[in-house]
Parts: structure tokens; C-alpha cells; sequence
């Protein structure tokens, strides 16, 4: 069976160990040299950025998210044997790890490193779609003469690259398509290198969950729940035209996915749409004031990620979900694209008062869309708003003491409710 | 009812009431047109509820009476029937039907009952004045393009006419601003206009009372109270509600110590800054003006697009200035210049630029700049 050793690189026929340098890390397929759609995804990458800074933290359960309030963002390893999962509520964490080391996310650190990584990817391809900061897409159809060897050697260097220039671990996952590929790269995780091949495509999924499907929340699970979809295996009894008339254009999809098939071709030219943040809160909530400091939060989060990312959104969105799980989603569209936490706040306060909602409120985001270059942001002021400038001005110094001193080092009043 | 009427009146009648109605709306009745025959006259009304016009033409009438019709299907049958034509109306009452004939043409129309029409309670106007069309018609072109559209600062969403002390005494001004520019137009105030509380006047007023001005030469009959303004011809009058908000203080955007005087020809500005803008992104169309003694540069630099340039002779002689505006509003602003030059004041790249024509201060505009 075609075999590679993940760290001389070696490529042979068999055996449990590499035949050169006698490593047990091989990964063996049937199909290992005729695949070419990868996922990469990094390890517990805010995490890993931040031990690798640190290395004091190195031993220690680190845990990446904001306040006691807050949810938790990324676990390291450590952290996650206790229990400690990505989303949960930072008081529940830190029942579970009272010694974890709670870091706020420090955007900018995480962008870089995302850079650097999507410099190396884009060595072995140009066709790599980036989904977050942490993981990416790759097709590397086609570039076996280019690279003078397949793309199961290649992936398995770069994640070793990424390890050795970086200080940063990925996993990655190899099949024929984007949807499997996703699927694969969290198989074996952390440094996993899954494969899922044509073969055995139909087998590995029959008895798989339908919530491994990406967009398959916890609301279209429960439809597909009420209909006795749980496995793939239930899926594939229903005929397309059955799927369609009750999931509508999802029920296309889930068709497809279904028999493991996906025709999305892995675009570069798919950039982020949009830039949001959310939290669920602890309690419901509808005391207004400490509302207004989520939607501070929140918006402060989104402006981070933005300027980490060099965009700036056109459009404002906020997004409220009742106790009772009703939604509402409000948006307003900019005279210009902006990246300011100051601007986005305002106008999602706008949108939080004009909608007139009455709480308790169980979730509430913040986000901005429709995303253009930064240096088409923020370029006019406002008649009518003289200290709109100098909030501006403020903001940006803010961002340079932040920058230099932490996260912590300077927030504002309305941060703290 | 029954009367005749010459097609071109009815069609002149139609179309302002055929606008005012709201083209997508779940009430039927306000889709309709409220006809009524009496005397030697026949009159259209539509109504939005924020918005009431009423068209009068002179018309045989046989029977006297009222019956209400789709505005936009009478609309559309009069402008297809002949020039010249004359056009019969007739209810009667018993059938639900509005027959209309025109030679050999016959139509009939779904009626609704005249006592359903909402008609707009009657207020009692605190100020009346007279205006000549054209003066009314310059002091709402020249401001509502500055007119905002932003829904959440609603009370922006109109022209604010009021009276306010100009350098030369009291005159009658309107004001429009989205927050990015401001125009603000003066004209001498009326008899009778003192004491006229302010009133914002909302853009689709704004837009309907434009049509009552068109080439007219006549006295507008303005009525202000604060919670309606009314403008009326001898045949058209057209009554709105205002927004019920209050327009923020104007004053202290408008700057006072911009000292930086640069002239030029308005027309050949506009083109100019029409020309370069053409090679920027829709989006984001900052212009680049560099001045320099007695010459301006403009340009546009569009990273993923092009680049374009070019030079205009000015009057100026203050120092070198760089500063940027978005391409429509500088092109926005130099339309509105009718004579040949414009006066722009800067002070620096960041403050609000005031421009003018030449030294004439009863139409001012101010513009935000952009950073570029």
C-alpha cells in the first residue's frame, strides 16, 4: 500500500515504520498518491501562537477568550483533557481548569502567523481557500511534475514546515473533495494526517452523524431529526426530489453530501464576506446597560478582526436572539466602509434602539459585511458629528498602546459593565 | 356623475395624482384617484396619507357627482388616447363601473365608493405667504440634493424651510444635509412669512411640489402651520405633512475662518472632475485636488483600476493644499453653480470646504472631505 513517512518524507510500499528513518508517524492509503483535495486546519491555533510566545506557558492548560462573562475561544490541548471545549462559558472552564491561564486573543499575533502559513500554502498552489485564520482549503490537482512529488508529500512537508519555521502544528485531511477533506483534517487531531479515499467513501459515511455536515446546525438537525435523519444511512433512503420538497435548497445539498459528493471547486477568489462575532450569554439578559457593554464587546472584537485582516465592511449587522430562541436581525448600510469599533458601535446601538426589542435576550451579535480594502475605509467625516474625529483619533492611539502593552492595557468605561 | 374634458388637461391632472399615489400598497382606495364634478370644473385627488394633491381642470360637466378610480390605469389609458381627443366620464352609480369614452375607444373601470377616500383633515395654516414659482423652485433645487436618505436620522430626510436672519436681514432659507454636505439657500423673505415656525419638508414633497413650479411664472400660495405646509397654484393644490423632528443646528457646521480662496470655471470643474472620476471604483470615488499658485491638479488614483489626471487654470494664491473629495458630491455641488464661477474655501485637507458663487452669499454649500 502506498505509504509516506510524515517526518523524513520518505515515500515506500510498506510497513508499520518508515524503512529510512524508522519514525512510526507513516500514513498509509490505498489512494495516497491519487488524492489532491486537502484541508488544512491548524491545532488549537490561538493557543499555540501564544505558547509558542510564551514559553513559560508551555506545560500549562491555556485557555483564549474574554472576561468571566465571556466564552472560551480556543483550548489548548491540556486544557481540553479537562473538559474545557471551544464556546463554552469561561466560568464553566474554569470549574472544570481553576488553574487554566486565561489570555484574552490577541488578533493581530494570530493574523501574522495566519499570514506566514498562507504564504507557505500558496507555494504548493494559488488555488487556497482560506475559511478562517486557522484553516484553509488546498487543490493541489495537477501539481505533481510542478512539485516533483504528489500532494500527499507535499502537505506532509508543509505542516512539517509550519512546525519547524513557525512553532505551529495543523492537521490536515486529504480526499477528493472539499466536504470529505474538512471532514478528514478532524479525524486524527492534533498533527493528524487523515485520507479519505473514493473507495471507501459510501462505507466510511454511512453510519456517520449528520451534524459532521458543515451547516448543519442545531436547527436543521433537529428538522432533519423530526423527518428520522440521524445517519448518513437515513439520508440516502430519502430520494432527492422527497429531500428538496422538505429541505428545500439544502435538500439538494444534503442529496449530494449524502453519497460523499461535492462539485465546490476550492476558490481563492472566495475572500470573507462578512466579519461577526457573537456571544451567548451565561443568563438571559435584559438589563440594557449591560447590553450596550456586549454590543461595546462585540463590536470592539469585530474592529479587532479587521484591522488584523487589513478589510473594513460597508454594511453594520445585529443580530438578538429572544429566551424564547426568536431572532432578529437588523442591518444599515454605511455612507462608507469602516473598521472603527467606534462606528460600528454607534450604528449597532442605532439598530439595537430602532428595533425597539424588549429583552431577555439570550444571544447577541454584532458584525459587519460587504467588505472592502481598509484603505478605503473611514475616509470622510461628518458634518453633523465634529467629535466623530477625535473619537477616530482616539481609537487608533488606543489601538497603538494595545498593541504595545496587551489587550488590557487601556479599555474603555463601557467595556466594564 | 358625467362630464368631458379635453385630453390633454386630464392628462396633465392625472399625472401629478398618478405619482402621489403609492405604487406598492395594501390599502386599495389609496391606489385610487378621487374624481369629482361640479360646477364647470372636475377634480383629481390622490393621497399617500403623509401626502394630499388636488388637480383641478375645467370640464363640461352634465352631472354633477364624485366616484374614485386606479390613478395609474386612467393614468395610462388618457396618455394613449389621441392628442386632442375629447374624453366622456361617466358613473352611474348602479353598475360599480366608470365608463370612459373617447371616440371610438371604450373603457370601463372598477370603482370604489367616494365616502372610503381618506381625505386629509383640514389644518389651520398660522402663516400665509405668497412666492413667485421661480424663487420657491431655487431655494428646494439647489438644496435637495444634499438630502439625506439615512432612515435612522429621519429628520434629515427633507428640505428645512425657515426664516432665518440673513447678512442682509431676515430671509426666507431652506436647508438640506446628509451629514457629507450642506446646502443652504436664501431668498428674500416674503410679506407675511415673518413668524413662520420652521418646518422639515420631506423629499417626496419635495419632489411633487417641483412639479407645480415647472416653467410656471405664477405666485405659489405657500401655508405653514407646524404640523402641515401647503402650496397651492390657482389649479393644483398640494398639502404634506412635515417631519416631526427637529433639524439639527446648521450654524456651527458652516465654517466661518476658511481662508483659502480658489476660483474657477464651474462648468470646466465639473467636467473636469466628471472625466478623472471615470477610471476610480464606483465605491469609493475620492478625487484628489492639489493646488498650487494659479493652478489646479486633479487626480484619481484607483489601485486595482487606473489613474487619471488633470490640470485646470484657477485663481489661487494661498499655499499648496492637497485634500480629496468624493467625485459625486464635488460634481453634486458645482451643478448647482449658475453663473460661471465657483468660490471654493478651504482651510485645511480635514475641515469642511465652503463653496460659493463668487461672493454671493444666498447659496452656500459645504463639503466634508475625504482622506485620500
Amino acid at each position: 500500500m502506498p505509504s509516506l513517512c510524515r517526518d523524513c518524507l520518505a515515500t515506500f510500499d510498506s510497513g508499520a515504520r518508515c524503512p529510512h528513518c524508522r519514525s512510526p508517524r507513516i500514513v498509509a492509503h490505498p489512494e495516497l498518491f491519487d488524492l489532491s483535495v486537502a484541508h488544512m486546519d491548524c491545532d488549537a491555533f490561538y493557543a499555540s501562537v501564544e505558547k509558542r510566545d510564551n514559553p513559560e506557558l508551555r506545560d500549562k492548560p491555556v485557555i483564549i477568550g474574554g472576561g468571566r462573562r465571556g466564552v472560551v475561544s480556543t483550548a489548548c490541548y491540556i486544557a481540553r483533557i479537562r473538559g474545557v471545549r471551544s464556546a463554552m462559558p469561561m466560568f464553566q472552564a474554569l470549574k472544570l481548569c481553576p488553574e487554566a491561564v486565561v489570555i484574552r486573543p490577541r488578533m493581530q499575533a494570530y493574523a501574522e502567523a495566519s499570514r506566514a502559513i498562507r504564504a507557505m500554502m500558496e507555494e504548493l498552489t494559488p488555488a487556497v481557500e482560506p475559511l478562517s485564520l486557522d484553516e484553509a482549503f488546498l487543490d493541489l490537482s495537477g501539481t505533481t511534475k510542478l512539485h516533483g512529488a504528489p500532494p500527499a508529500v507535499m502537505l506532509a512537508r508543509l505542516v512539517r514546515r509550519m512546525q519547524d519555521e513557525l512553532g505551529l502544528t495543523g492537521s490536515i485531511g486529504l480526499s477528493h473533495n472539499k466536504f470529505l477533506a474538512k471532514v478528514a483534517s478532524d479525524l486524527d487531531k492534533p498533527r493528524g494526517f487523515s485520507v479519505i479515499g473514493r473507495a471507501e467513501t459510501m462505507d466510511f459515511l454511512r453510519d456517520k452523524p449528520v451534524r459532521m455536515i458543515w451547516g448543519v446546525g442545531a436547527a436543521t438537525q433537529e428538522a432533519l431529526g423530526r423527518a428520522g435523519i440521524r445517519t448518513f444511512a437515513d439520508l440516502r433512503r430519502w430520494d432527492r426530489r422527497a429531500l428538496q420538497a422538505r429541505f428545500g435548497s439544502m435538500g439538494a445539498r444534503l442529496w449530494q453530501l449524502a453519497r460523499g459528493e461535492d462539485e465546490r471547486p476550492v476558490s481563492p477568489g472566495a475572500p470573507a464576506r462578512s466579519i461577526s462575532n457573537e456571544i451567548t450569554l451565561a443568563e438571559d439578559i435584559s438589563d440594557p446597560d449591560i447590553l450596550d457593554g456586549h454590543i461595546w464587546r462585540l463590536s470592539e472584537k469585530v474592529s479587532d478582526r479587521a484591522k488584523a485582516r487589513d478589510l473594513a465592511g460597508r454594511v453594520v449587522t445585529l443580530k438578538l436572539k429572544h429566551a424564547d430562541h426568536r431572532l432578529i436581525t437588523r442591518r444599515r448600510s454605511l455612507p462608507d466602509a469602516t473598521r472603527l469599533a467606534d462606528r460600528i458601535y454607534r450604528t449597532a446601538r442605532g439598530l439595537f434602539e430602532q428595533a425597539g426589542a424588549r429583552g431577555p435576550f439570550r444571544l447577541i451579535g454584532v458584525g459587519i459585511g460587504d467588505l472592502v480594502d481598509a484603505s478605503q475605509a473611514d475616509l470622510s467625516g461628518d458634518l453633523l458629528d465634529p467629535q466623530a474625529e477625535r473619537r477616530s483619533a482616539a481609537e487608533h492611539a488606543t489601538d497603538r498602546i494595545r498593541a504595545k502593552f496587551g489587550p488590557d492595557a487601556i479599555v474603555k468605561g463601557r467595556a466594564l459593565r | 356623475m358625467k362630464f368631458s374634458i379635453e385630453r390633454g388637461a386630464l392628462l396633465r391632472a392625472l399625472a401629478q395624482a398618478q405619482s402621489v399615489v403609492e405604487k406598492r400598497n395594501t390599502i386599495p382606495i389609496l391606489a385610487n384617484v378621487l374624481i369629482e364634478a361640479d360646477g364647470s370644473q372636475a377634480s383629481f385627488r390622490a393621497t399617500d396619507l403623509d401626502i394630499e394633491v388636488v388637480d383641478r381642470a375645467p370640464a363640461q360637466v352634465e352631472r354633477a357627482g364624485a366616484t374614485t378610480v386606479s390613478a395609474t390605469t386612467l393614468h395610462e389609458i388618457v396618455r394613449k388616447l389621441p392628442d386632442g381627443a375629447l374624453v366622456s366620464l361617466t358613473d352611474d352609480g348602479a353598475s360599480g363601473r366608470l365608463l370612459i369614452e373617447a371616440g371610438r375607444s371604450n373603457f370601463s373601470l372598477a370603482t370604489l365608493p367616494k365616502e372610503d377616500f381618506p381625505l386629509m383633515a383640514s389644518a389651520e395654516y398660522d402663516t400665509n405667504f405668497t412666492v413667485p414659482a421661480p424663487v420657491l423652485r431655487r431655494l428646494f433645487d439647489k438644496s435637495k440634493f444634499a438630502i439625506s436618505t439615512e432612515e435612522t436620522r429621519y429628520y434629515l430626510n427633507g428640505v428645512y424651510m425657515h426664516v432665518a436672519a440673513g447678512s442682509a436681514g431676515p430671509v426666507l432659507r431652506c436647508v438640506a444635509t446628509d451629514g457629507h454636505r450642506l446646502a443652504r439657500i436664501d431668498a428674500p423673505l416674503p410679506e407675511g412669512a415673518d413668524g413662520m415656525v420652521g418646518v422639515i419638508v420631506p423629499r417626496k414633497t419635495v419632489a411633487e411640489l417641483r412639479k407645480l413650479l415647472d416653467d410656471d411664472e405664477q405666485g405659489i400660495a405657500v401655508s405653514v402651520s407646524e404640523t402641515k405646509v401647503r402650496f397651492a397654484t390657482p389649479d393644483v393644490t398640494l398639502t404634506s405633512k412635515v417631519i416631526d423632528g427637529t433639524f439639527p443646528d446648521y450654524g456651527r457646521v458652516i465654517p466661518q475662518g476658511n481662508s483659502r480662496r480658489m476660483e474657477v470655471d464651474a462648468a470646466e470643474f465639473a467636467r473636469a472632475v466628471d472625466r478623472v472620476a471615470t477610471v476610480s471604483s464606483e465605491r469609493s470615488r475620492a478625487v484628489k485636488l492639489s493646488l498650487e499658485e494659479d493652478r489646479l491638479l486633479l487626480s484619481v488614483n484607483a489601485p486595482d483600476s487606473g489613474a487619471a489626471e488633470e490640470e485646470l487654470g484657477v485663481a489661487y494664491s494661498d499655499d499648496p493644499l492637497e485634500i480629496g473629495f468624493n467625485a459625486r458630491y464635488l460634481l453634486e455641488i458645482a451643478a448647482q453653480v449658475d453663473r460661471e464661477n465657483a468660490v471654493f474655501l478651504f482651510n485645511s485637507a480635514v475641515d469642511p470646504t465652503l463653496m460659493r458663487e463668487g461672493d454671493d452669499e444666498s447659496a452656500i454649500y459645504v463639503v466634508m472631505p475625504m482622506r485620500v
